[in-house]
């Protein structure tokens, strides 16, 4: 009986030396790569922002000009995002907001919308989808240029009626076989470009 | 090269291939094989891994009680899958937004812990090592495979956003196999994956069966002439 409960214990030991010894090899590298990883997040992100607000035309410190924007039904999100500011000398350039479109063919497309001070579109990014590997994922900007269409367009151009897919009797085609994904996408960003036009001066008043 | 280490070369590629005759780590294998492209980034990640797994485990072989061997492999596994894709977020950045997703998906691939158990705890490191790269590599062989009918069923491709792995110079690497190709679906869906994968292992069942009787219709002739 004896013998049992000795080996049982020999056992436990070495496992926990063993989980000892790996949980401390995974920390210490997490310590060692958690700045870098972290730089290299926000290069990342910064190159997303660049993308669609050329870094020439502003100058202020981007990705530490933020606004906390709480859940939004136009902008289809649930939980709290980011809005990055552009300013050029503290004028106002444009604005960075997340928007979500709940609606795509397989669940939410989360898109990144820039958009000048005008309310005229920098450009849209999908950061995030599911959508049909390729039918619905020419929506990414690797895959087709369809959403680079959306640059300098703005509510009244085209007019607010014509925020849809051709296929509804809007503006903008849709895909060969897919029309619920960039059906989605439309009516994402013509909210989000609503949500700018309702609190365009709330959007980039300075921090205090 | 014909001792031990062609013997494990030859299991890992053919004979006991993880995907088509242990049927392990059929989770990541079916749900990332859409494109080559993909399934060589797995692959790739899975290769990494199982080396890595292998010899660690062949390593540590006479310090891991028998009881409890199976934790300690779980813990070995994860601790090398959490510290790979750390440093590779850290270091190759580029190659992790890439790759990125294929990472922790080697957890739940059941080949790795497969090979501890089977084969690195019970041999030296050498072995091991080699036992790893090849079990690797063949199952990457069946990633890319299912990877290009699935592509080239599903969208008419071979080698789509090869840029993503390889870098900008790698865009014309696409080939387009069927012109104005409207697409088929079910390919690049989970049936498909099943469907390709249960045909790639009925093609090598018929290639073993034909070899089989080739081997005894040569054994038959050679008996017989020794009866002559």
């Amino acid at each position: 009986m004896k013998a049992i409960y000795s080996q049982i214990i020999r056992v436990g030991l070495i496992l926990a030396v063993f989980a000892i010894v790996a949980t401390s090899l995974v920390t210490l590298t997490e310590e060692n790569t958690h700045d870098k990883i972290l730089d290299n997040e926000r290069q990342t992100l910064l190159n997303a922002i660049n993308v669609l607000v050329n870094h020439n035309n502003y100058n202020n410190d981007i990705l530490a000009d933020t606004l906390i924007l709480g859940s939004n039904k136009l902008l289809g999100t649930r939980e709290t995002t980011i809005a990055y500011r552009a300013r050029l000398d503290s004028k106002p350039i444009a604005v960075i907001l997340t928007a979500i479109a709940p609606d795509g063919y397989n669940g939410n497309i989360k898109l990144l919308v820039g958009i000048n001070y005008d309310g005229s579109l920098a450009g849209v990014r999908v950061i995030s989808h599911k959508e049909t590997p390729g039918l619905g994922d020419k929506i990414n900007e690797k895959k087709a240029d369809w959403i680079l269409k959306f640059n300098n367009l703005s509510l009244q151009n085209p007019e607010l009626s014509k925020w849809k897919v051709k296929k509804d009797g809007g503006h903008f085609d849709q895909f060969t076989g897919a029309t619920i994904t960039p059906r989605a996408v439309v009516t994402a960003v013509k909210k989000a470009l609503q949500y700018f036009d309702q609190r365009r001066d709330a959007l980039f008043e300075e921090a205090k | 090269m014909n001792g031990i280490y062609g013997s494990i070369i030859r299991e890992g590629l053919w004979k006991n291939n993880p995907a088509l005759v242990q049927l392990l780590g059929l989770c990541p294998l079916l749900a990332v094989s859409n494109t080559v492209i993909n399934g060589l980034g797995l692959g790739l990640a899975t290769i990494l891994t199982l080396v890595a797994s292998n010899g660690l485990v062949s390593l540590l072989r006479k310090q891991i009680p028998d009881e409890a061997r199976l934790p300690v492999f779980v813990l070995i596994i994860a601790s090398i899958v959490t510290i790979i894709e750390l440093l590779m977020n850290a270091w190759f950045h580029e190659l992790y937004l890439i790759l990125g997703i294929f990472i922790p998906l080697i957890v739940t691939n059941c080949a790795i812990t497969g090979r501890a158990e089977a084969f690195a705890a019970r041999n030296p490191v050498g072995p091991a090592l080699v036992d790893g790269l090849m079990m690797g590599l063949g199952f990457t062989a069946v990633l890319v495979l299912l990877g290009a009918i699935r592509e080239v069923i599903g969208q008419g491709t071979l080698f789509s956003e090869a840029h993503l792995m390889f870098g900008e110079s790698a865009r014309h690497f696409t080939i387009v196999i069927i012109d104005d190709y409207r697409g088929f679906l079910m390919a690049l869906l989970p049936p498909g994956a099943f469907i390709g994968l249960g045909l790639i292992v009925a093609l090598k069942n018929v290639i073993d069966a034909r070899q089989k009787t080739k081997l005894a219709i040569i054994e038959n002739t050679i008996r017989a002439e020794a009866v002559a």
